[in-house]
Formats: structure tokens, C-alpha cells, sequence
């Protein structure tokens, strides 16, 4: 809301003390934030001047233009000596005797241009007088300013306040709650209230009785309750707008159009009442405010054919639909140039009604935004009076006598208010209850006592937001502004700190970004494409996806089932930006198509049922918190004493060893065959819990299709698995178990067993066989050739043997080894490698 | 025979001095203290002399050989240091090679503000709770006081899951998780809680559909506004330095009653660009305060919803974007760099930086 401090202080008589910037600190103190301060002649450094052509010379020019050569009175500000200034004027839209601004040399204009006294079409011309555009105060480049003398110029005045250029504007955000700040009276209220200065109300005039004595008026509908209709006769189409109301239109936003709009529109913004003028003569028969029926048509003034809803509130005659109630008139009752007999409407319409039908059409207006916020439905006559009145004193017209009153005013609801020292306990200030009283009373509250205890307060008819206690809370707050607050440390009661889960993720993020891992947060949508390009089976778990009914965009309408779209279309943008070695992870939800059923909405008046809350609760997608890593390029360049290592299965299975162990947890690897991976280098990853073994994700390289869907770099790798359900599964507190003082003993074996056997179970054959005097084994070393025959494999391990009481024999550690090797044997076949 | 010892000794002490390897040490070792040295072929003769003789003969012979061992042992230490010197200094390394064994990984800016965030609040006992992102509508706006017309409801604000019949939304706020906590767990209720949040916005450098908000809610006996302040000022000055201001200004949310937003005095100009374009601030855009997020207490019909009575306790509830505190308190100009994942944007925070 855009409101000139002129216009503000016309109505409010404030302080001496106060001035722009303190009023708009009060302002946003109480709420209503100023933006910014418009002011258009803060861009001009220097003077301007009013000044009168005392007379001018045409001079036609070799170009074929001509230019005035005048002298202009310009009072104390002539040359010494001199009775006027000698100025050069290319326009010619001003006779002598004219007043006019005069930008003095020396002055600097908007955008740096410096006037100097220059020489220039045979004469010395000394200053400038100019158009609105080069004053930065306008667009229009038509001719120069010409005073209205009805401003009475004085010359040598300030010639920018003349032009209402020294106003500043306020440029204010006006929040939902508080619709009666779009318009210069509700905040000239405030402002009055908030300095302590005194505010005259120009729209005091209460509605008066139902009366049917003007046009007729009949009410249909529930959603308009309370209609003005006033006649004026015999206004001159002709007549212009003044150029004060033009000045102010401008100031607030608006442009000026004719007089009979203009004028509804100054009423709309100093009162906050939408208007709407119709050609009286254009109308046939009673207006009816009705709701429309399915399938009506109405073509608005934008010459649009609008098809209408049954939820639109319409205006209609005898010949059908007039107008969109309170969102935008029709074409038929439009005032036109000849127009000269005016209906004016002022109407309150429910909030609601108007909102949903111009969001329907996409009408967004300065009518429609009022109305949605709610109008003071105590000011429609007053308003459609005072448009009138304007259209009497700018255009000659008779206002009419009898007026329609169809409907009343709204009846506020009122509020019992408990206890007066609320609103000091829920702001937590020290508050009398005098003091709460009076502020409420300034704010035009009426407070009464309850017989019962506590107050009664009723609000007034341009303040639908005080409904609840708290609303009263806030009003209060507001008007002794919240910088009176006194801050306090509230002491919560011990707390239990994070979550184990809460813990164990930070302990997977932490881990991962030190183990060389880069967090990314991309979008988490995703298309039927990016599934497509991951080579999903067409019964895939992963298609079973969360469609949005408005996604941001069609060609990604689903969120993310998997991680591994976003982590690869990152891998697009870095390597597009030439950085090629990467390792990427995230670490966020994934959605599950299958619900339950649609969510429950319930009562907001008091608790659900237990039941209810659970059904609540299952209503949400299943959406686990999985993490995935990508990795391309190099783990590591070449330096100068090693070689570059590229990426491989290695890595993303590392990483979910990073995760494992930052969760405590074990993970059991086996070769798997999953899309999107290489299926000879792909780990499904899992835990065995009690003795079942449970998928938790996979890891290894990515198919060659899939790294050419998705143009990643040849041998790309990646590794996804669900983290909540891993974190589920973690152990609970391990036991640490006392350490073995004696040396080890360690004894190595190869085994030779058949390609296709995994060497974990191998690995573990040994571990079960050999015992508790086992403390470590490790493979290393893989060998298949023609040594050990087609088929085959062998498999190096290192034994290592320890006990807790005494230093193990070499006999006792060949013992158990052969113990071991024998059991490797019955579950693997396999040989000692001789 | 003592001048015998005598140059024994001085032709043993010199090959050793004149020895400049271990090597050629050792070799004179052999020369002159071995079995075939002449010291001990003297030592051998001993048995030669007459009775009487062998005494001082031999102690003689002793004291040569303790000298000879001596200089031995000073020369091999000299050549010891000489030699470990001409070692290390071959041994020497270009230190300022890369010493890296894996790569720079690091957390996403968001990641790392979070913690630190939670942090100061489970530091004064508050617990941290975290709810679904695809959420019941009901839980989203119902429950907390959103009029079924509210505009935010509408379509062009808030991302419906298919169809809009089954009222689920992707969660506009981290709200809902207030009012999942206040139908789960018993008063008092001090908690926070982190998340991600959608809204059918633009994606350019001001604006992220998909962005994170922290959100604070205490409902104890006796809260009001001033418990607020103090919280938020404990937050500020624990984010921003304390020195840091905030201030509270009207505002209007559904959820809370009385409303207000946030502001905190900008820690970088402290005011000082305010009206003075030859000192222009870049972090509050020469305005002094920041708008840091909203708050409130909370709206009783929001309690009224979880079955809270509201004659006994009162709440608070605050909010703030933390892309935004990011950009704001590090200087980040785009926000789409947020979301695009280049690897440069999370590497530049790294240790006390954040």
C-alpha cells in the first residue's frame, strides 16, 4: 500500500516531534513494515524554482524546429541586477504570463545531468525549464510544466514542493490480518494512535436504515449483505480530473484514467472501500445480487467472455449478469465517454467468495484485494457518498436524494475476555488493566464489563481480525510495540540431547565427507525418464512412484523413489563445469508410492482420538531416509610419486563400509545381479539378524547402458542403501573385552578352491574352523593361472593366533590351523595349494 | 717396549682418525686391534718375558689397548653422526608435494548450519524432532489454524500429492511437526526441529522450491512473548556474535497470536551503511536489520486442536529459512548453487569457517 505522508497527515494531526522517518519506524513498530520511502525529489540535487514567463520571442531554426527564447521572472533567484532569467525552450505548450518550474544552473538532474548556464542558439540561456520526465517525477514528455494557477505559484518558490514532489510515500506491506490499512484512513488511524496525535475521520457518516427509496436494490445472496446504491445526474463527461487528484493517484500507485474512474479510485484508497460506478442509463430493470448458475456467461470489462461458476457472486438486471461482484464490472454497464447519469455501488462482500472467484478468473485487482481482506462494511455510505460529492464539486452533477440502503451493517462478534492481565502475562510485560483498557478504547474497541467477571469487547466494523482473546493479546502488543518486551531465558526441563538415531546419522554424514565425500542436496523430483534411464524393470520397486497433482514441472512430476537420479544429474553438471574426479553423496528421504488410503481431515475444535491420530499418521507415504554415493573419474589424480587411481566397485563399496561402521553395524557383502549396476560388479549389502539375512542396498560399478543414458563417465560407480533401516538394526551397546598381554602367532595357508566360490566364505569357513585362538585373518593374495588349473583359484590368508592366558606353540597354531583349513574344505572344496 | 706401545698406539689412533668411512673404521679395527694385530701379538709375547717383567709388561700392554679401544670408540661415534647425517641429508623430501590419500569430502553448508543450530538448542535441554516431508494436509494447515480459503492452500503455493482428493502436501513448513509432537508427548514441550520444505515456487538465485527450515516450539506453563526474545536473542548472539540485537515486529501467521517477524541488526555493518551509500552493506542490503525468520505465540486454537487446555499453558513457536542464513551470514550470492551440487560450493566451508 502505497501512501503519500500529505495524504496521511490530512486526516491525522500528529506531533510536532514527529517526521517521516520516526512515523515510519512507529509504522513498522506496530506492524505495518515500511518497505521503502519513495522520494522522487531526493533525486534532484539543487534548486528548482517557480518562475513566470514575463515574455518569449519565436525563433525558427535552420532544422526546421523553432525555439522560444523567453524571459522568465524568477524573483530573488535572477541574476543580480537583472529583473528575469534568459532561458532557451524548445517547447511551446505556454503562453506568457504562465508559471512554470525552473531548474536554476548548477542544479543536478536525475541521472547525473548538471544544468549549466550555457551558450547556445545565438543566445546565453540561464537554466532550464522543463518536462515532468526530466524531473524525474513522471513520464510524460508532451511539453513543459505549466502551473495550475489554482495552486497559486508564488515566484521563486520551491517549485518541487508546488509539484508535490517533496511528499514522501510510503510504501507499506500491509499482512492479511490487517485489511483496513489499505486505505489512507485506516492508516492515518494508526498513525494518530501509534504518536499520539488525533485522528479525524472523513468517513464518520454511519450507514443509515434499510431504504428501497433509490435504484432498486435486491439481495439474493448471503455472501452480500449490505449494498449502497446513490444516483448522480447530469455529470459532465467531459469534465477533467484535477491535477491534485491526479498527483495523489499517482503517488499511490495508480494511474489516472477518466474523472468517473478516478474518482472512485481516490475514494477506494483513502477509505478502503471498493466503488463501482455504473452507466445509469445502461441498466434495465432492479440490480439483484444473486450467485451464478452453472454454464452463465458474463463478458467483463477487459472484453473477456467469462463462463461462470456457481460459486461467483454476480451483480445482474433484468438483462442478465452486469458485473463480477467486487472482482471486475461488466461491459455492458461500463461509463463511457457520454456517460452522464452514474449509479454508484458500494457493497460488502464475504471475503471469501470474492477471493476463490477471482483467483477462478485470475483477476487479481485493487478491488478484489480489498474485499478479499475484508472491507469496513461501516463506511459503504459514507464512501459512495463521498464519490458523489466529488462528482458534484469536479463535474457538475446532482446527487440524488434517495439513496438505496439494501441490507445492514455486519453485527461484530464480541468477545468475552477473561481477565485483563492477559495480555500482560502473554507478552510478558507489566500491563494495568487500565492501561489494556485504554489502548483497546483508543483502538475503538468498545469494552464493557462482564457481570460475570472480565470484559466484553466488541470491535469495530473495520476490524474482523479481533474475533479470539489473543487477537486482543496481539492489539495490545502491537500498540505498545514489541520492542517493550523485557527478553527472558525460558529454563526447559532437562533434556535427553539427540536421539541415538539422531546421533548415528550426524556420525554417517560426519564419516562420509572425512572419508573424501562431497554432500549435495539436489531437488528430490524426478521423471518417468530418469527411471527409464536407469533401466528399470518395468515391475521394479523403484517405478512405484509419488505423483505430484502440481509439480513445479511436468517433465518431473514424481518425487524420488531412489537417490540416484539426483546424484547422477550432478555428476552432468560438474563434469559439464570440467571437474571430473568425483565423490558425491546425499543423504535424504525417498518416497514409496503405496498409501494407505487418503489422509483424514478432522475437527481442528478439539483433540482426535488416539485412533484417529494413528490413522493420521499412516495416511503419509512410506518415505525412508536412504544415503547414495556416486563416484566417477579418479579417487585420486597422479602425483608425483604415485599414479592416478581410478575410481572402481571398490570405493562405493568403501563407502558403505564408512556407513556400516559409523553405525556400528557389519555388513555382509554378496555378488548380486541389481539394476542399475554392472551385473558381474555389483554388492547386495545386508545384515543377518537372527540368522535371516536382510537387503539393506547395493554397491558397486554402473551397467555401460546406464553411464550412457546418463552421460556419466565411463566406469562410473555408485552405492545406495537405506540408512534408517540400517541405523534400525545397529547393535546396542557393544562390551569391550579384555586384551591378551602374550605375542601372537602367525601362520599363513593358500587354498585352492573353484573360481566361482566367493572368498568371504572361504574367509569365514576358515574363521569357524580355527577356533577361538583365532584373532584375525586376512586374504591377501588372489592368484589363478595355469599353475593351479582351469576353474580354479587360489587364496592366500594370513592367520593370526593369540590366547589370553599363555604364548601359543607353534603346535598349538598349526594345530588350529589345520583345523581350519579342514573345515574350509568341507564347506568349500577347497585344497591346500601345494 | 714402551716406545714399542707408544707407536702402536699413535699408528692405531691415527688409521682410525684418517678413517672416513665405517667401512675403512672397521678395516683399521682389524689391523690394529684384531688377533693379528700388534698389540696383541705383544699381548701374545707376554708369556715370553721373564716372570718378574710380566707384571708391568702387561699392564703396559692393558693401558695401550684401552687407549687404542678408546679411540676407537671416539672415532666410530664421530663417524656415526657423520655417516646418519649423510644419510638423512640423502634421504631428503620435497615436502610441499601433495600429501593427499584421498579426496576432499565435505558436508553441504545446510548440513553443517544445521548442527550448529540444534546444537545451541539441545545444549539448553530441548530436543530435536523430525516428521515425514510428504505430510497429511490436515497436519500441514488444519491443525494449525489455516481457514480452508488461506491462500497458501491453493495450488499455486503448495505441492499436492496426486490426487489433491487424498490430502497429502509435500509440507510447507516444518510445522506439522509441532502439532505431531503435541498429539504424541507429554507437556512440557521444547523442541526443534529441522527439515526440508517445498513450496510451488521459482528456482532462481532468490528463490528454492525445495529449501530448510528450523522451527523451535516450547508449550510449558507461563510462557509468553519475553521467553521468546530471550530464546531468539540466545540463538542470535550464539549464531551472529554477541554483540548481536534482534528485534521483534508485528506480523501475521495463522499459527500464532500475537505474530512477528524477526530481525536481527546486521553483524557485519552493525547500522553503519544505513543512509550512507559510500559505505554500502552487502549482507542487509543497507537496511541495518536482516529478516531472519518468524515467530509467535502460539495460537490457542492451534493447542485447542492437540487437546492442550489453554487456560494452563502457553507456547511459543519461531521459524527461519536456513538456505537463506547461509547465504546471509557466508555471503552466498545464488541460491541455485544450493541444490546443483557442483562440488566447489560445499568444499569452501571447511573447519572453524563455518
Amino acid at each position: 500500500m502505497k501512501a503519500p505522508y500529505s495524504w496521511l497527515i490530512d486526516h491525522a494531526q500528529l506531533p510536532a516531534e514527529v517526521n517521516v522517518p520516526s512515523l515510519a519506524e512507529a509504522f513498522t513498530q506496530a506492524g505495518l513494515l515500511v518497505e521503502r520511502i519513495d522520494d522522487p525529489a531526493g533525486a534532484i540535487k539543487g534548486p528548482v524554482v517557480v518562475g513566470k514567463v514575463l515574455d518569449f520571442v519565436v525563433e525558427p531554426q535552420k532544422n526546421g524546429k523553432s525555439i522560444r527564447w523567453c524571459h522568465v521572472d524568477c524573483g530573488p533567484h535572477n541574476p543580480e541586477g537583472e529583473s528575469s532569467r534568459g532561458v532557451v525552450c524548445g517547447a511551446h505548450n505556454f503562453e506568457v504570463g504562465d508559471y512554470v518550474p525552473v531548474v536554476l544552473p548548477g542544479t543536478v538532474l536525475p541521472g547525473g545531468f548538471e544544468i549549466a548556464t550555457r551558450k547556445t542558439y545565438g543566445h546565453l540561456s540561464d537554466g532550464m525549464i522543463c518536462a515532468e520526465d526530466e524531473l524525474g517525477l513522471g513520464d510524460d514528455h508532451s511539453g513543459i510544466i505549466v502551473f495550475d494557477p489554482a495552486l497559486k505559484p508564488v515566484i521563486g518558490s520551491d517549485a518541487l514542493e508546488l509539484l508535490g514532489a517533496r511528499e514522501p510515500v510510503f510504501d507499506i506491506d500491509v499482512t492479511p490480518d490487517t485489511g483496513y490499512c489499505l486505505s489512507i484512513r485506516g492508516l492515518a488511524r494508526e498513525a494518530a494512535q501509534i504518536t499520539g496525535g488525533v485522528f479525524t475521520d472523513p468517513y464518520s457518516q454511519e450507514v443509515p436504515q434499510e431504504s428501497s427509496a433509490g435504484y432498486p436494490v435486491v439481495l439474493d445472496s448471503e455472501d452480500c449483505p449490505l449494498f449502497v446504491a446513490i444516483s448522480v445526474s447530469g455529470v459532465d463527461p467531459t469534465a477533467q480530473t484535477p491535477p491534485w487528484m491526479v498527483r495523489r493517484l499517482n503517488q499511490a500507485g495508480v494511474r489516472s484514467i477518466t474523472l468517473g474512474v478516478d474518482v472512485s479510485n481516490y475514494v477506494m484508497i483513502e477509505s478502503g472501500q471498493p466503488i463501482h460506478n455504473y452507466d445509469a442509463s445502461s441498466l434495465s430493470g432492479p440490480i439483484r445480487v444473486r450467485k451464478a448458475k452453472p454454464g452463465e456467461k458474463l463478458t467483463t470489462l477487459d472484453h473477456v467472455d467469462r463462463v461462470l461458476s456457481d460459486e461467483d457472486l454476480l451483480i445482474t438486471d433484468d438483462s442478465g449478469p452486469i458485473g463480477l461482484a467486487g472482482v471486475m464490472g461488466g461491459l455492458t454497464t461500463e461509463l463511457t465517454e457520454t456517460s452522464s447519469d452514474i449509479l454508484i455501488e458500494a457493497a460488502w462482500f464475504n471475503p471469501v467468495s470474492i477471493g476463490r472467484t477471482y483467483r477462478r478468473h485470475n483477476l487479481p485487482s485493487e478491488a478484489s484485494r480489498r474485499f478479499e481482506r475484508s472491507v469496513d462494511s461501516g463506511v459503504a455510505y459514507a464512501a459512495a457518498m463521498k464519490v458523489a460529492e466529488l462528482l458534484r464539486d469536479l463535474a457538475g452533477g446532482v446527487i440524488s436524494e434517495k439513496v438505496t440502503v439494501a441490507g445492514k451493517v455486519r453485527v461484530m462478534p464480541t468477545c468475552d475476555f477473561p481477565d485483563a492481565s492477559l495480555p500482560g502475562r502473554i507478552l510478558g510485560v507489566d500491563l494495568s488493566e487500565d492501561h489494556v483498557v485504554s489502548i483497546l478504547e483508543a483502538s475503538c474497541v468498545e469494552v464493557k464489563k462482564n457481570p460475570t467477571g472480565g470484559l466484553k469487547l466488541t470491535p469495530p466494523t473495520w476490524r474482523p481480525d479481533l474475533v479470539d482473546t489473543y487477537d486482543y493479546v496481539e492489539e495490545v502488543g502491537r500498540k505498545i510495540g514489541f520492542s517493550a518486551i523485557e527478553a527472558r531465558m525460558p529454563s526447559a526441563p532437562v533434556g535427553r540431547g539427540y536421539t541415538p538415531t539422531q546421533k548415528l546419522r550426524r556420525s554417517v554424514l560426519n564419516a562420509l565427507a572425512e572419508a573424501g565425500f562431497v554432500e549435495i542436496i539436489p531437488l528430490p523430483f524426478i521423471s518417468e525418464v530418469d527411471l527409464d534411464r536407469l533401466n528399470l524393470p518395468g515391475d521394479d520397486a523403484r517405478r512405484d512412484v509419488v505423483r505430484l497433482a502440481n509439480p513445479l514441472s511436468e517433465e518431473q512430476p514424481y518425487l524420488r523413489s531412489t537417490l540416484l537420479p539426483g546424484l547422477f544429474a550432478s555428476v552432468n553438471r560438474n563434469t559439464s563445469r570440467s571437474i571430473i574426479d568425483l565423490a558425491l553423496f546425499e543423504c535424504g528421504l525417498v518416497f514409496r508410492g503405496t498409501q494407505a488410503g487418503p489422509a483424514p481431515m478432522l475437527d481442528v475444535s478439539k483433540r482426535p482420538t488416539n485412533k484417529q491420530v494413528e490413522n493420521l499418521f499412516a495416511s503419509v507415504p512410506d518415505q525412508p531416509r536412504h544415503v547414495g554415493v556416486v563416484l566417477c573419474g579418479h579417487w585420486l589424480p597422479a602425483s608425483a610419486d604415485s599414479g592416478a587411481e581410478p575410481v572402481s566397485w571398490k570405493h562405493a563399496v568403501y563407502a558403505a563400509e564408512v556407513v556400516a561402521q559409523a553405525v556400528g553395524a557389519t555388513l555382509i557383502r554378496r555378488s548380486a545381479s541389481h539394476t542399475p549396476w554392472h551385473p558381474g560388479r555389483c554388492a547386495e549389502l545386508g545384515v543377518m539378524v537372527d540368522g535371516e539375512w536382510v537387503n539393506l542396498g547395493w554397491a558397486g560399478e554402473i551397467h555401460p547402458t546406464v553411464v550412457d543414458n546418463w552421460g556419466l563417465p565411463t566406469g562410473s560407480c555408485a552405492m545406495e542403501l537405506n540408512l534408517d533401516l540400517l541405523m534400525s538394526l545397529a547393535p546396542g551397546v557393544p562390551e569391550i573385552t579384555a586384551l591378551s598381554k602374550f605375542p601372537a602367532t602367525k601362520q599363513d595357508v593358500a587354498l585352492v578352491v573353484d573360481d566361482c566360490i566367493p572368498s568371504v566364505e572361504v574367509t569365514e569357513a576358515l574363521r569357524v574352523g580355527a577356533g577361538e585362538l583365532l584373532e584375525s585373518i586376512s586374504l591377501f593374495d588372489v592368484y589363478t593361472g595355469s599353475q593351479i588349473g582351469e576353474g580354479k583359484k587360489s587364496l592366500a590368508f594370513n592367520l593370526i593366533f593369540r590366547a589370553m592366558d599363555r604364548t601359543l606353540t607353534e603346535d598349538e597354531a598349526s594345530t588350529a590351523r589345520d583345523a581350519a583349513v579342514t573345515a574350509a574344505t568341507t564347506r568349500t572344496g577347497a585344497v591346500m595349494r601345494t | 717396549m714402551s716406545t714399542e706401545l707408544n707407536r702402536m698406539v699413535d699408528e692405531a689412533t691415527r688409521a682410525f682418525t684418517n678413517a672416513t668411512t665405517m667401512k675403512e673404521l672397521k678395516l683399521a679395527k682389524t689391523t690394529h686391534v684384531a688377533e693379528n694385530s700388534p698389540v696383541a701379538l705383544a699381548n701374545r709375547s707376554i708369556a715370553e718375558l721373564p716372570k718378574e717383567d710380566r707384571k708391568s709388561a702387561g699392564q703396559a700392554i692393558g693401558a695401550a689397548r684401552s687407549q687404542i679401544s678408546a679411540a676407537y670408540a671416539q672415532r666410530e661415534a664421530e663417524l656415526e653422526v657423520v655417516e646418519l647425517e649423510a644419510r638423512l641429508a640423502g634421504e631428503k623430501v620435497d615436502v610441499t608435494l601433495p600429501a593427499s590419500l584421498r579426496p576432499q569430502g565435505a558436508l553441504h553448508p545446510v548440513t553443517r548450519l544445521f548442527y550448529d543450530l540444534t546444537d545451541v538448542f539441545v545444549a539448553m535441554g530441548w530436543e530435536v524432532m523430525e516428521g515425514p516431508e510428504a505430510e497429511a494436509e490436515w497436519l500441514n494447515f488444519d491443525a494449525l489454524n489455516f481457514t480452508p480459503d488461506h491462500p497458501s492452500r491453493f495450488m499455486s503455493d503448495t505441492l499436492f500429492v496426486d490426487p489433491p482428493e487424498n490430502h497429502l502436501v509435500m509440507r510447507t513448513h516444518t510445522s506439522p511437526v509441532q502439532m505431531r509432537t503435541l498429539l504424541t508427548r507429554d507437556l512440557p514441550v521444547y523442541i526443534v526441529v529441522p527439515g526440508k520444505t517445498y513450496r510451488a515456487d521459482e528456482y532462481d538465485a532468490t528463490h528454492l522450491p525445495v529449501f530448510h527450515q528450523l522451527e523451535g516450539l516450547a508449550v510449558d506453563k507461563g510462557l509468553s512473548m519475553a521467553d521468546l526474545k530471550g530464546t531468539l536473542d540466545h540463538l542470535a548472539r550464539a549464531m551472529f556474535g554477541s554483540e548481536t540485537r534482534t528485534r521483534l515486529r508485528p506480523h501475521y501467521f495463522p499459527f500464532t497470536e500475537p505474530s512477528a517477524e524477526i530481525d536481527i541488526d546486521c553483524f557485519i555493518c552493525h547500522g553503519e551503511s544505513v543512509g550512507n551509500p559510500d559505505q554500502p552493506c552487502r549482507t542487509c542490503k543497507s537496511e541495518g536489520w536482516i529478516e531472519w525468520g518468524g515467530c509467535g505465540v502460539v495460537n490457542p486454537r492451534v493447542l485447542a486442536a492437540a487437546g492442550i487446555d489453554t487456560n494452563v499453558y502457553s507456547g511459543f513457536a519461531f521459524g527461519m529459512g536456513v538456505d537463506r542464513t547461509v547465504m546471509f551470514r557466508h555471503g552466498a550470492s545464488d541460491l541455485r548453487d544450493f541444490a546443483e551440487g557442483d562440488v566447489r560450493f560445499s568444499r569452501q566451508l571447511s573447519g572453524g569457517s563455518r
